[in-house]
């Protein structure tokens, strides 16, 4: 049996007014007939870039989403007919929260959400006191949260999810708004915590390739609501092993002609604009390592100033640019429709 | 059995603490919650002596100040908390606990009456110290069965309201808003409600809880049942039923709630 299965798992959205008379048509498909098995004990990695339909599946699987087709299961349960048996064994954590009332400090706060599981406190209180040790919150346990940080309450809200010691966790961009050191720790007590709880399951969304590639098992990798791909970071990486990834910076935010996504030796190319520095930065998958001394010819000869040049081993990224074309920094979602 | 009416205690009593601390916790609703009432009441007081009103009318206002802070704090507190929790967050935890919708329903409610009780105290004892009332307690069981029962139809009303409010969407809040004047004219929170006809307080009652524990308070209270709109027996038993019916429909509306916002995905915010 597996901890989380999705069998053709469909969603759409009814467009609001506004996007239907754009011409977007009536509804969105969030999810596009997604099937996917997670073993028990994986760390499983959904990544996407923002509107790829990641968090409507976590949704889903969470039971706070009804599908619009197909089946979901947690544990072998249903999560439209068989909601109360798959609640009792998930919990998930998503970044960028912060839940929870302001007007109780951060230890009553964990104490409130393991009581909605009907944790006894004797049970909970070593959970809570562990989990405010490890994000760090201990010396904030008795201050009141609408005193705390915004990246303090999202540390609790990230002990939140562990507290209830779930079966099943789901962490949606569990990093996402985090200081580096911070999303450091996270990462760590990740890992650390499926090595002592090798029974654990974690679903685990992100649209940093660096933190897929760190933590993952397998990664699926989703775009416009469909699975793209699904296997464990090296065999994805594997896909890219042949080809050369080269980055560039130019002066100026010219377009990027049309010429050079043809250019000879050019696999895919994504690029994006730096405000800050009045630059362009060019992301190019190359067939082979000779056809780099080619493209910065073109450059060269269209008349762009070019600020820095690396060679770069191909990464999860590249995956990505490979199979949809697009960087994972670019934004899919579109206005007048359900979150993602 | 047991372990299920234990788990639903002890979620009603996780959610009712929020309640009861905050009430502790944020003393700045003193000034909100209780002075700003507080002048109201004055002012009707003022308004019915310089009309030489009998002073059991001063009583009745007082009553009615009592009542009203109950009634603002159902529809601001428990109307419209299902939409906050949304907003902050929360409701997305609640739904996807196995919890017991009813319970965190009724830990609202009971978490708010014993917030609102500190603040309905504050406005009686300032009041009848400021105005020396006397009161003329006749059947004090039945008034405090009376107040009682009120309290349950009302919260009642609150618990099924948040869920049908959630569905209603943000303008649930404006709606509320445009409706509570009328509401405090036609629930007759400052003056007897007979003074309506039969017709207006018999839709009143049959809309308001607090038309008809009020209306029966009045009269027992003050042993004055030419006043009364009903007798105060008759109106605790409409109160009983009526905490009957707000209930079950709280129970159903959160139901109904929880399945068409899954289904349309309504349950958490836009930008969660």
């Amino acid at each position: 049996m597996y901890s989380i299965e999705t069998i053709e798992l469909r969603r759409t959205f009814r467009l609001e007014r506004a996007a239907r008379k754009e011409g977007r048509g009536r509804e969105l498909v969030a999810v596009d007939d997604v099937s996917l098995q997670v073993k028990p004990g994986e760390l499983f990695g959904l990544l996407g870039p923002n509107g790829a339909g990641k968090t409507t599946i976590i949704r889903i699987l969470c039971t706070l989403l009804s599908p619009t087709a197909g089946r979901a299961l947690v544990e072998g349960f249903d999560v439209v007919k068989e909601t109360q048996q798959v609640r009792r064994l998930i919990n998930s954590v998503s970044g960028g929260e912060t839940c929870g009332y302001g007007i109780l400090n951060a230890r009553e706060n964990l104490r409130l959400f393991t009581e909605l599981y009907g944790i006894p406190w004797k049970v909970a209180k070593p959970r809570v006191d562990f989990m405010l040790k490890v994000t760090g919150l201990d010396k904030y346990a008795g201050t009141r949260t609408n005193r705390l940080s915004t990246g303090l309450r999202q540390r609790m809200n990230f002990a939140r999810g562990f507290t209830t010691d779930p079966k099943v966790l789901f962490l949606d961009e569990p990093t996402v708004g985090l200081d580096v050191h911070s999303a450091l720790d996270v990462r760590r007590f990740i890992k650390g915590w499926l090595a002592e709880h090798p029974e654990k399951t974690i679903l685990l969304t992100t649209h940093y390739m660096a933190e897929a590639d760190e933590l993952c098992d397998r990664i699926a990798i989703i775009d416009n609501g469909k699975v793209q791909t699904c296997a464990p970071p090296d065999e994805l990486k594997k896909m890219v092993q042949k080809e050369t990834a080269l980055e560039l910076t130019l002066a100026g935010h010219a377009p990027v002609p049309n010429e050079w996504q043809q250019a000879g030796g050019v696999v895919k190319l994504s690029s994006s604009q730096d405000s800050e520095n009045q630059t362009t930065h060019l992301h190019i998958l190359l067939d082979n390592a000779a056809a780099s001394g080619n493209f910065i010819r073109i450059v060269a000869r269209d008349g762009r100033q070019l600020v820095d040049l690396r060679t770069i081993q191909p990464t999860l990224e590249d995956v990505f640019l490979k199979l949809t074309g697009r960087s994972l920094a670019e934004d899919t979602t579109k206005t007048g429709e359900e979150p993602e | 059995m047991w372990p299920q009416v234990g788990y639903f205690i002890q979620v009603t009593v996780a959610r009712a603490y929020v309640r009861v601390i905050g009430a502790q916790r944020e003393l700045s609703w003193l000034i909100g919650d209780t002075l700003l009432p507080l002048l109201s009441v004055v002012g009707y007081v003022l308004v019915y002596r310089a009309m030489k009103a009998p002073p059991e009318y001063t009583g009745f206002v007082i009553l009615g100040g009592v009542l009203m802070t109950f009634w603002a704090h159902m529809l601001w507190s428990m109307g419209l908390q299902l939409f906050w929790e949304k907003e902050m967050g929360n409701l997305a935890r609640y739904l996807m606990a196995p919890l017991p919708r009813p319970a965190l329903l009724l830990g609202m409610a009971l978490g708010g009456i014993v917030m609102t009780t500190s603040r309905a105290l504050v406005i009686y004892i300032a009041s009848r110290f400021l105005f020396k009332i006397h009161f003329n307690v006749s059947q004090p069981w039945l008034a405090l069965a009376v107040f009682l029962m009120t309290l349950a139809s009302l919260y009642g009303m609150g618990m099924a309201l948040s869920s049908l409010f959630f569905m209603a969407g943000r303008g649930a809040n404006y709606g509320m808003q445009a409706i509570f004047e009328p509401v405090v004219f036609l629930g007759g929170f400052y003056f007897p409600i007979n003074r309506l006809g039969f017709v207006v307080a018999s839709a009143s009652a049959a809309l308001i809880p607090t038309t008809l524990g009020l209306d029966a308070l009045r009269q027992t209270m003050f042993n004055s049942r030419q006043i009364g709109f009903l007798a105060p027996e008759v109106e605790l038993g409409a109160l009983a039923v009526m905490s009957v019916i707000f209930v079950w429909l709280s129970v159903f509306a959160v139901r109904k709630m929880e399945e068409l916002g899954r289904a349309h995905g309504k349950l958490i915010a836009k930008e969660q």
